[in-house]
């Protein structure tokens, strides 16, 4: 045999291990899928499910109806309501200042050159090593000493709360900004600055919008990540309708898990969903910046 | 070019900010100062001073970044320079603080709150200057007393109230009788010497307010009550009044030589005993090695796992022309969106014994279904394959976009030197990858080992660990012992000890962290990049 026909019959049974490769992987696709969506498509039968507990619940729900979530929204000591609208205004408002925090100190360490940015910059990274949920303790009796003189950032404070997440907000998002911003030319500001454009100008005019995708990636993990945070809003709230949708959902589900299986399963959706779809919609965005920064948390 | 700015930068500053502004500015600034000063001084009253030192420090650097122009850079960020100082390097610091005392049950105040509330109780001593009494009584059961001293001049007294020297026609005081008692009090009832003295309220009752406060000493007389302890601060002690006995300062109670303790108790430094307690202390030290060992087991056996099954994954599906590949990816990926409190609710349903529909399908087939919340290890497995089914998501979206990045070259020169594919992933692909994720590795892993909402949601670190000095489960993590010490009171919260393990946390994710710096040189490249 010649090395040309050796070289064909090489080839030809490479296609033919191609086609069952395929079909192998395949079926392990299918598996994974079933895998990775079984506990969702279970959820969503549970909380169509009239019976509304666990032991009696079947994938295809008989006489699927509504009356989980209808159960869920009249409930007068599980306001859903309330804590979906804390949850959504806390995770919008840390999202949005630190947006705002995260813009103009990167805006500064790209652009101006002084005594102490390395340093600085450094610091910022290594701070980043121990995240809030570590010094818990701490940050609960920090808290309570401050409400002894001022009520309003003591604790089962919403306000006190969101003060804590944005003491974050100086983290690894500040490289993710510098560096995107390094990669803005310094003769766009340069022109505009003989224009006789100030500082303020030049970073609300002319950068802000050039800075969007990564503005929109940065808000983006920030307000996944305050909406899905659980141990400081446990530990820092006390009260039913100051708690976060988080920390209404594992109380209720602490409560009466088995009997209101259903109702927990419409809650636990209807609270998923927002982020669900963000991450869905934005996939390509999110990965690229969840990747270059931190784990999910 | 860079100096240009910044000239540019400060001179703009300087000269081109109109007064207006300016003025505007150091009103704001010394608005603050004020506001920030007051703060202080009520922070020190109460004895919180590591929080007063950090508020001092921080609000001076506001002062400093404000006024000096050569920190015009810096306010640009002051306002996340201060949340960060305050709220996630001030809890750092405040832990070591915290950690060498024995905040916690019996000790949840300050010295100074503590010695504010002892030195605040009075007694009745046996001379001192003494008043004739005579009571009155409102219908809704208050009480007031007309108060004669040795010249006759005529005090009324009301409890919480000043005691105050009212002339008859004032405050509701009527005619004064031949002794120089009101007759009539408005609002009151005079009542007669034989009911005062056999009601038993009266004689309980501290008339007047902090400052000087009455109390009845016999049917005849009252008199002015005095503190009881008085502080030696040379040998850091309360002494009382009444019986003269010494109460030392002992680890945060004031406790006498015969062993008796004032309450309340305050938070003292004890050095390195929690510490010690945590390395040496014979009833501690089973559950502190289970709960370490599985500790590191777990993170280490997550990661593991997760990224095992995502670096499968992506390279099974690497191929570009694999048919509906982007919907897969989509499908594959929708654990990684569901916010993790919510799934690991989900898989306690599910896990649910006997009533669960994966221990149901178990019963079915086999007759039988582990036990997946009382059991230690069924628990510990059931926690690892919900984080697999939380994470590998993520190992996948990275594997695969490292995958990307590894040149298909390589993968050529290998196929025409006959290499397997084993051998291609064993040789090029994991070495590379390798290379690729290894920050975002030791990352997860660290992440992993303080994975608190894992372990505390599926099944609050149980089951328990039998005859433990505090609550600790066979599935607890250090994160989640802390947080059973600090809020689970289940018996008494210990902040102190809480804190000092939280240190040993910092210690583990620091020396983790420098290990990744040093193995993927992170640093260097750190360092070339600002």
């Amino acid at each position: 045999m010649s090395d040309e026909t050796k070289y064909q019959q090489f080839r030809k049974s490479q296609s033919a291990q191609r086609k069952l490769g395929i079909f192998i992987r395949e079926v392990i696709a299918v598996i994974l899928i079933v895998f990775s969506i079984f506990p969702i498509l279970w959820v969503i039968s549970a909380s169509l499910s009239p019976t509304g507990t666990l032991a009696t619940q079947t994938l295809i729900p008989r006489n699927p109806s509504f009356d989980n979530y209808r159960t869920l929204l009249e409930a007068e000591q599980f306001p859903f309501w309330t804590w979906f609208f804390n949850s959504i205004k806390i995770s919008t408002i840390v999202a949005v200042v630190s947006l705002f925090i995260t813009a103009m100190a990167g805006y500064a360490f790209s652009r101006f050159r002084f005594r102490s940015r390395q340093t600085m910059l450094k610091g910022i990274m290594l701070i980043n090593v121990f995240p809030g949920l570590l010094a818990l303790v701490a940050t609960f009796l920090m808290i309570s000493q401050i409400g002894d003189v001022l009520p309003f950032i003591g604790l089962d404070q919403q306000f006190s709360l969101i003060l804590v997440y944005l003491g974050g907000a100086m983290g690894i998002n500040i490289w993710l900004m510098k560096g995107y911003l390094d990669t803005i030319p310094r003769e766009i500001d340069e022109s505009a600055m003989v224009e006789g454009a100030s500082n303020w100008q030049i970073f609300t005019k002319l950068l802000i919008p050039l800075l969007r995708p990564i503005l929109i990636v940065i808000a983006i993990i920030n307000y996944i990540g305050t909406y899905g945070e659980f141990v400081l809003a446990r530990v820092l709230l006390r009260s039913n309708e100051n708690y976060t949708l988080m920390v209404g959902l594992q109380i209720f589900a602490g409560a009466q898990f088995q009997q209101r299986w259903g109702v927990f399963a419409a809650g636990a959706l209807m609270g998923a969903l927002p982020i669900m779809i963000i991450y869905l919609a934005l996939q390509d965005q999110i990965v690229g910046g969840l990747t270059q920064g931190a784990v999910k948390g | 070019m860079t100096s240009k700015a910044d000239r540019n930068a400060s001179k703009d500053t300087a000269s081109s900010i109109p007064v207006l502004p300016r003025i505007l500015k150091l009103a704001l600034l010394i608005a603050m100062d004020t506001f920030v000063l007051w703060f202080l001084i009520k922070l020190g009253a109460l004895g919180y001073y590591p929080l007063a030192a950090a508020f001092l420090i921080i609000f001076s650097f506001v002062n400093i970044v404000v006024l000096r122009k050569e920190a015009y850079p810096l306010r640009w960020m002051v306002i996340g320079l201060v949340l960060m100082a305050l709220f996630t390097i001030y809890p750092i610091f405040f832990t070591v603080w915290v950690s060498s005392t024995n905040y916690g049950e019996g000790h949840l105040i300050t010295k100074k709150q503590a010695m504010d509330q002892i030195l605040g109780r009075k007694y009745l001593p046996p001379e001192g200057e003494t008043y004739s009494w005579t009571a009155y009584k409102s219908p809704e059961g208050d009480y007031a007393l007309w108060l004669v001293d040795a010249e006759g001049n005529g005090f009324l007294a009301k409890p919480g109230e000043p005691i105050a020297q009212p002339k008859p026609g004032e405050a509701g005081i009527g005619e004064l009788d031949e002794k120089g008692i009101p007759i009539t009090i408005e609002g009151y009832e005079r009542l007669n010497p034989f009911t005062a003295a056999t009601d038993q309220n009266l004689t309980q009752i501290q008339f007047g307010e902090e400052g000087k406060t009455i109390q009845i000493r016999s049917p005849s007389e009252a008199a002015e009550l005095v503190p009881l302890y008085v502080y030696d601060s040379g040998q850091d002690a309360m002494i009382d009044q009444q019986t003269g006995v010494v109460y030392t300062n002992l680890r945060g109670t004031f406790t006498s030589s015969s062993g008796v303790s004032l309450r309340p108790g305050f938070i003292a430094p004890i050095g390195l005993n929690n510490f010690r307690n945590f390395f040496i202390s014979p009833a501690l030290r089973g559950p502190m090695v289970e709960l370490v060992t599985w500790n590191f087991a777990f993170a280490f056996f997550s990661l593991l796992i997760n990224f095992a099954l995502g670096l499968a994954i992506a390279v099974l599906f690497n191929d570009p022309k694999f048919p509906l590949k982007k919907t897969i990816r989509s499908l594959l990926i929708i654990p990684y969106t569901v916010p993790a409190l919510i799934t690991i609710l989900i898989w306690r349903g599910m896990l649910n014994p006997q009533l669960g529909i994966i221990s149901r399908t178990l019963e079915n087939i086999f007759g039988w279904s582990p036990a997946w919340f009382s059991d230690q290890w069924w628990a510990k497995f059931a926690i690892l394959l919900v984080n697999l089914w939380l994470s590998y998501p993520y190992f996948m979206l990275i594997c695969s976009g490292a995958l990307q990045s590894i040149s298909k070259d390589l993968y050529e020169a290998a196929l025409v030197d006959g290499a397997s594919s084993w051998q291609q992933f064993r040789k090029i692909t994991l070495p590379l990858l390798l290379v690729a994720v290894g920050p975002l590795l030791i990352a997860s892993f660290t992440f992993n080992f303080n994975n608190f909402n894992l372990i505390f949601i599926f099944n609050a670190g149980g089951p328990p660990i039998p005859g433990t000095p505090t609550p600790a489960g066979y599935t607890d993590i250090l994160i989640s012992y802390v947080y059973n010490l600090a809020f689970s009171g289940a018996r008494g919260v210990d902040y102190g000890f809480a804190a000092a393990i939280t240190i040993i946390i910092f210690i583990i994710v620091g020396l983790i962290t420098l290990f990744q710096y040093r193995y993927t040189r992170m640093w260097e490249e750190v360092s070339q990049n600002v």
